[in-house]
């Protein structure tokens, strides 16, 4: 088995253990749809149920909702390593630090990504749209903006897990950094749902492309460091 | 000459220089032509905002020297510029809007550099939040120096993300004056101001390490004391 395979079968073994972690007591993945259909559901009385209002705003106050949610998870990911000495025993994994820190990523990335799946029918239903034969551009857009966040959110979530107020330190941290990833969703997604041409998402996109390679990189750079201390 | 005595030069000569810039943009330099004596705030809110930039430059070199050297002095440095800069992009902000408020007719306005440079000042103060909030100062160090380059990294990318932001539907709506168009003795103000709050920064800094020096040797007596 060559390197590189070994390498991805770490990566997806520690993403495994997380997930199944999850699946088991599920606490983490019912916050997170309740707050996010919560979110949504709150927006509709802060607008006052001006319809022509609610349908202008509503990439945006998906995309609050989103990354609102997506805080509650990330920072739970790397606080379950934290109880019972959990690191310790992951840190003995003989797996390269990167592994670790592309497994933590991949699983923290498919929870927050399936509990965006189970808003999108919510969000449709609540707000009247359409997003159904926009599924497939909706996700072109959804998943590198997600797979950034959650990217830079295993990142800080590692730096504050330890902090007695780690609650308002992550979302402190990591959504002024995380901008240009929100703005870039917010206007990708009103470009998909007022049916404009898709080209008009792509720079957009580039600009999701390149956040997601700046924070993967200094990542995986910095990972082991933040870990060892 | 002694370091103290580097110290004190420096610290009259940012002294000098913060009084001859004051008086060079509140006295010598000429009132605008079209905005009159408010744009006179210019003299201060330029040079502070490029001095916080520079502040915040020596944050993302030394967090990279700290990671690499691994030695405690470039952290202080961080550290203390993170600070200073801190202090000169918020000043630097509240009087660019009292300047906007009698020019453009509102405190705050959602312009590309504006809502950049407001941004940084987030991430810096969480830089600092961070700072304070770890406690093993060596974790604190390795934590503040990742989050430094990162957030100094990801600033151009912000700064791309709302030029777009803010043309793909709607043009520019404010453009400074450029400075070409700009008289003799006002450059000449401007000029004097940005040497002045360099000089400023750069005591500041100084003084700064001192404190810090000073700490960690008082940590060590009490060490030493205890046994």
């Amino acid at each position: 088995m060559g390197g590189r395979m070994i390498f991805a079968r770490r990566v997806a073994a520690i993403a495994w253990k997380d997930l199944i972690a999850e699946w088991r007591d599920r606490e983490s993945m019912t916050a997170m749809c309740f707050f996010a259909f919560l979110v949504l559901f709150l927006f509709n009385f802060a607008l006052g149920g001006d319809q022509t209002l609610i349908r202008g705003a509503s990439s945006g106050l998906l995309w609050l909702a989103f990354t609102f949610t997506a805080v509650l998870g990330l920072a739970r990911s790397v606080q379950g390593e934290m109880t019972n000495d959990c690191l310790d025993g992951l840190l003995l994994y003989p797996a390269e630090r990167e592994a670790i820190f592309l497994g933590k990523l991949c699983g923290s990335f498919i929870v927050i990504m399936l509990v965006e799946l189970i808003s999108f029918p919510v969000f449709a239903v609540l707000y009247n749209m359409d997003i159904w034969s926009q599924l497939p551009k909706l996700l072109l857009i959804a998943v590198p903006a997600t797979f950034g966040f959650a990217t830079a959110g295993t990142l800080l979530s590692t730096m504050t897990v330890g902090l007695r107020a780690r609650e308002a330190m992550l979302p402190f941290l990591l959504f002024p950094l995380t901008i240009p990833l929100i703005l870039a969703a917010v206007r990708g997604t009103e470009i998909v749902l007022r049916g404009e041409v898709f080209e008009l998402a792509m720079p957009w996109l580039k600009l999701t492309g390149a956040f997601d390679v700046l924070f993967l990189v200094g990542s995986l750079l910095t990972f082991e460091l933040l870990i060892e201390e | 000459m002694s370091g103290q005595g580097w110290e004190r030069t420096l610290g009259i000569l940012a002294v000098f220089g913060v009084a001859a810039g004051l008086y060079t943009a509140f006295v010598y330099a000429p009132p605008d032509a079209v905005q009159g004596e408010v744009q006179r705030l210019m003299y201060l809110h330029v040079p502070l905002i490029l001095v916080g930039y520079l502040a915040f430059f020596v944050v993302f070199v030394t967090s990279i020297l700290y990671l690499w050297r691994r030695h405690r002095g470039y952290d202080a440095i961080a550290h203390s510029s993170a600070e200073i800069g801190v202090i000169f992009t918020a000043l630097s902000i509240a009087i660019g809007s009292i300047w906007g408020r009698p020019t453009w007719g509102a405190w705050w306005t959602w312009d590309a550099r504006l809502t950049t440079t407001a941004i940084l000042l987030l991430v810096f103060l969480g830089y600092l939040m961070l700072r304070t909030l770890v406690e093993d100062p060596s974790r604190g160090a390795t934590f503040s120096a990742v989050l430094g380059i990162l957030g100094f990294l990801d600033i151009p990318i912000i700064h791309m993300s709302v030029v777009w932001w803010r043309t793909l539907h709607q043009p520019a709506s404010i453009l400074k004056p450029g400075l070409s168009t700009v008289a003799p003795d006002m450059q000449m103000a401007l000029y004097t101001n940005l040497v002045a709050f360099g000089l400023l920064y750069g005591y500041l800094l100084v003084k700064r390490l001192r404190i810090e020096e000073t700490r960690e040797e008082l940590l060590r007596l009490q060490m030493e004391r205890l046994g």
